[in-house]
């Protein structure tokens, strides 16, 4: 994009310490995962060969857990393991089940009948029969089933980082909230090389020839064990409170870089997905959180924000952002969009996002209740003057504003309204508009500075001051080199801030950064 | 030896075998024969308890085998089944050393005595190391049968063992486990569904049909004493051969006289205990005219003509007919 941009070999050199820690906790997560769903799996399959009653129930309920996705199986194990390692693995090892179970089932109900019996006939227990001849002869296809599982939980492990386990996905996860292409590839690559060398080289452990496989068999068990214990090489640094953080947050000089460099304030830190942060912050599994101003779980969690006393969060004014072109063929859509300029400020933006993010109601109905009390909300025209692209990304607040721009255009024109909404990070978002995927979505001045036009360390200072001087610094930039236009903020600073439990705060006596720093260095 | 008595299997509302009850001699060769889903390999797998049976005793050395601990039970038991059943990730010395590694056998006692069975069955030492996958049909199936031999178990059970082969083989096979003295030694019972290979390889029959003993006799019995219509079908469309490999010079003794024969061809010496098919088969190979017998008891010697021969034949078939 710049200059300034660096080879994706500078990056991974630059980052070599934490790839390598990243890497380490990706394997090790894989095989303790593996290591767990063979000791579950190999036996669960061989009972459902004996027992055929149960294996319809048993494949069942396996292909079930296979079918959930993946982010939302790591939802649910939070409630009971927590965050951080253990309920990444217990979710891996629900995945790498199906494969396992159903290839030993297959392979051992698939040992020729006759071979069975003759073993059988000569006078071997059943012990002897499984251990002799089933299991060897069924191994080929242990194996591949095995190998498959191997594959998915590689590619499922980058998930981990969502919540604090660690691995790839931080690379990965933080380089899509980033907008940095180097970081990215930096975890996607490795991830992939990973899936790619493991099959390979138990495909190898799996056409060695008869005689060899009995070594094979051996060495199985020894190679995951050895690679499981990958996991517990890092993480050896303590402070007395914990932090969470998500994978944007980590990467991003207003975030935990500005943190470290301005205020010196260095915590025990877990990369976390945005998602669960807030409640794992209120079920005390964490202590500091990276959030935004205006999200509606402060308040449901009963959080507060730290002052930011040194300023480094820049100010993160909303604003929709559109394609020069879409103004010109709508010709009345910016009068339309500017209807909701200065209408929502902080605490209100907050009091919404309540309404989504705790009380569940719909974006559409917290939208339209305060459109109508607003005066603003008009019945939908049906038009059909062509069809206005409205993108989101991928949390409440953005579905709620996606929302009131639909009824607007709708009720306010001819136009018609397609929302995408729900487009992850801002890479994936802002992708869109420029490749004329979408016609317009809200965005922040913040994100819209360091994550977009990512200036030079000295310009940041310089407008990061006012908020007025970032509106107008990334409304220049965006017109000249993308042809995309800010128009009005909508009024509300939803910009970073850490924030904990308000009684522990209080008890603490922290307000501020700086005073969290304090208490931390004071130890 | 063996005796089994009322014993049934039914298998839900099927029932496969119902009440039969036999005996076999020692070192006796007694064949279950049937058509398929008679219930005779129900009958052989109940013996070594690869099938239990819903109701009856079995006693083998007047032990009832049901209150024996199966897996004991069966490594005092030969079994060869009719695809070998070999283990495809076991060499072929490793094959043959499964039962006598099950009773513990040190390993010098294994070697020996695989040694010995491979001379016997006609295998080379170079297929030891080779895996049954990469040995002909019939090698496989001497595997299989060393295998079943190799502890010298007292009873050997077959279950249609050389069904799978092509007919050179198996008839090269079946010669060679006539003359196995191995096998001499055995109780033996062999399931199968080939009337000739029957009556060739068994001392005693056992006719079966849904699930019962239709008649249970000597190949001769059953020829030309069958118990009924059933039996006489069975062995319809083979009847002319199998009287020639069943009758033997022996009992047609009687109906055979001393004869002057004067002619160049030559004439051949014949065992008074051969079957008329080995007769014949020898009589056309060496072309002969004067065939020489000696009856063994009575030290009585009598010279015949191959018409004379034939013709007794047919004066026994008439006389055995009308009974």
């Amino acid at each position: 994009m710049n200059e300034q941009q660096q080879t994706l070999w500078d990056f991974m050199h630059q980052q070599s310490g934490k790839l390598a820690e990243q890497t380490i906790q990706h394997i090790g997560l894989t095989f303790i995962s593996l290591c767990i769903a063979v000791l579950i799996g190999l036996p669960l399959g061989v009972f459902i060969s004996r027992r055929q009653q149960f294996s319809g129930a048993i494949l069942g309920v396996a292909g079930v857990l296979q079918t959930i996705p993946s982010i939302a199986l790591l939802g649910f194990m939070i409630p009971v393991l927590g965050i951080g390692a253990k309920p990444a693995i217990a979710a891996l090892l629900l995945y790498a089940l199906l494969p396992i179970i159903r290839n030993t089932f297959t392979g051992i109900t698939g040992v020729d009948a006759a071979v069975k019996e003759a073993a059988v006939a000569m006078g071997m227990s059943k012990w002897q029969v499984l251990k002799k001849v089933e299991l060897p002869l069924a191994m080929p296809v242990i194996f591949a089933g095995i190998r498959t599982a191997t594959v998915i939980t590689v590619g499922v492990a980058t998930l981990a980082s969502y919540i604090a386990a660690g691995g790839l996905g931080e690379f990965i996860f933080g380089g899509i909230s980033l907008n940095n292409t180097n970081m990215i590839l930096a975890g996607a690559i490795p991830a992939a090389l990973l899936a790619i060398l493991f099959d390979f080289l138990l495909s190898r452990l799996q056409k060695l020839n008869l005689k060899k496989l009995k070594t094979a068999t051996k060495i199985l068990p020894l190679l995951l064990i050895s690679l499981s214990s990958f996991y517990w090489i890092p993480s050896a640094y303590g402070s007395k409170l914990k932090a969470g953080f998500t994978p944007e947050f980590m990467g991003r000089r207003d975030g935990n870089l500005g943190l470290q460099s301005k205020y010196g304030l260095h915590i025990r830190t877990v990369v976390i997905s945005d998602a669960v942060m807030y409640k794992a912050a209120y079920q005390k599994q964490l202590d500091v959180i990276s959030g935004y101003s205006t999200d509606g779980r402060l308040r449901a969690y009963n959080l507060v924000t730290l002052k930011d006393d040194k300023g480094i969060f820049p100010p993160y004014y909303a604003a929709p952002i559109v394609r020069e072109n879409s103004l010109k063929k709508f010709a009345s859509l910016e009068k339309i969009l500017n209807l909701l300029a200065d209408k929502i400020n902080d605490s209100t933006m907050t009091a919404l996002n309540y309404q989504t993010d705790y009380l569940h109601q719909s974006p559409e109905k917290v939208a339209k209740d305060f459109l109508v009390s607003h005066k603003l909300w008009r019945p939908a025209q049906n038009g059909n003057e062509g069809v206005v692209r409205i993108g989101s990304k991928i949390f409440g607040e953005q579905y709620i504003l996606a929302n009131m721009y639909s009824m607007l255009i709708k009720g306010y024109s001819n136009y018609d309204v397609a929302t995408k909404t729900g487009l992850g990070g801002t890479k994936i978002c802002f992708d869109a508009l420029t490749n004329d995927q979408i016609d317009l979505y809200p965005e922040y001045t913040g994100t819209g500075l360091l994550a977009i036009l990512q200036p030079s360390v000295k310009v940041i200072d310089a407008v990061s001051t006012s908020s007025e001087a970032t509106y107008n610094y990334v409304k220049d930039g965006f017109e000249k080199k993308y042809n995309i236009k800010w128009l009005a903020p909508i009024g509300f600073n939803n910009a970073y801030a850490l924030m904990m439990r308000r009684q522990q705060a209080k008890k603490l006596n922290i307000k501020t950064i700086s005073n969290l720093k304090r208490y931390l260095d004071n130890r | 030896m063996i005796k089994v008595e009322n014993l049934s299997k039914y298998f839900g509302k099927v029932k496969a075998v119902q009440g039969i009850s036999f005996e076999v001699e020692e070192h006796e060769n007694l064949i279950l024969l049937g058509t398929s889903g008679c219930g005779k390999t129900t009958t052989l797998k109940m013996i070594n308890r690869l099938i239990e049976p819903t109701s009856g005793k079995i006693f083998i050395d007047g032990k009832n085998i049901l209150e024996q601990q199966p897996e004991v039970l069966r490594r005092g038991i030969g079994y060869v089944l009719q695809n070998n059943g070999l283990f495809p990730h076991y060499t072929v010395s490793e094959n043959i050393a499964i039962v006598p590694q099950l009773l513990k056998w040190d390993k010098k006692r294994i070697e020996k005595r695989i040694a010995e069975l491979l001379e016997k069955l006609h295998l080379s030492k170079n297929h030891l190391q080779a895996y049954p996958s990469e040995l002909s049909g019939g090698q496989q199936q001497r595997v299989g049968l060393a295998r079943a031999l190799v502890a010298d178990p007292p009873v050997l059970l077959m279950d249609e063992p050389f069904g799978a082969l092509d007919n050179v083989t198996r008839s090269k096979i079946q010669a060679e486990f006539k003359a196995l003295d191995e096998l001499k030694k055995k109780t033996i019972i062999m399931v199968t569904h080939d009337v000739q290979e029957a009556f060739e390889l068994g001392d005693r029959i056992c006719l079966m049909g849904k699930g019962e003993i239709i008649q249970n006799g000597t190949p001769s019995e059953l020829l030309f004493k069958p118990k009924n219509d059933f039996v006489k079908e069975f062995l319809k469309e083979q009847r002319l051969l199998l009287e020639f490999k069943t009758i033997t010079v022996k009992s047609l003794w009687h109906l055979l006289s001393n004869e002057e024969i004067k002619g160049r061809r030559p004439g051949i010496l014949v065992d008074y205990k051969a079957d008329l098919w080995t007769v014949l088969e020898r009589a056309t190979f060496f072309n002969a005219e004067r065939l020489n017998m000696a009856n063994l008891e009575t030290k009585e010697i009598k010279t015949v003509s191959f018409e004379t021969l034939m013709s007794a034949f047919y004066q026994y078939q008439k006389g055995h007919s009308h009974e």
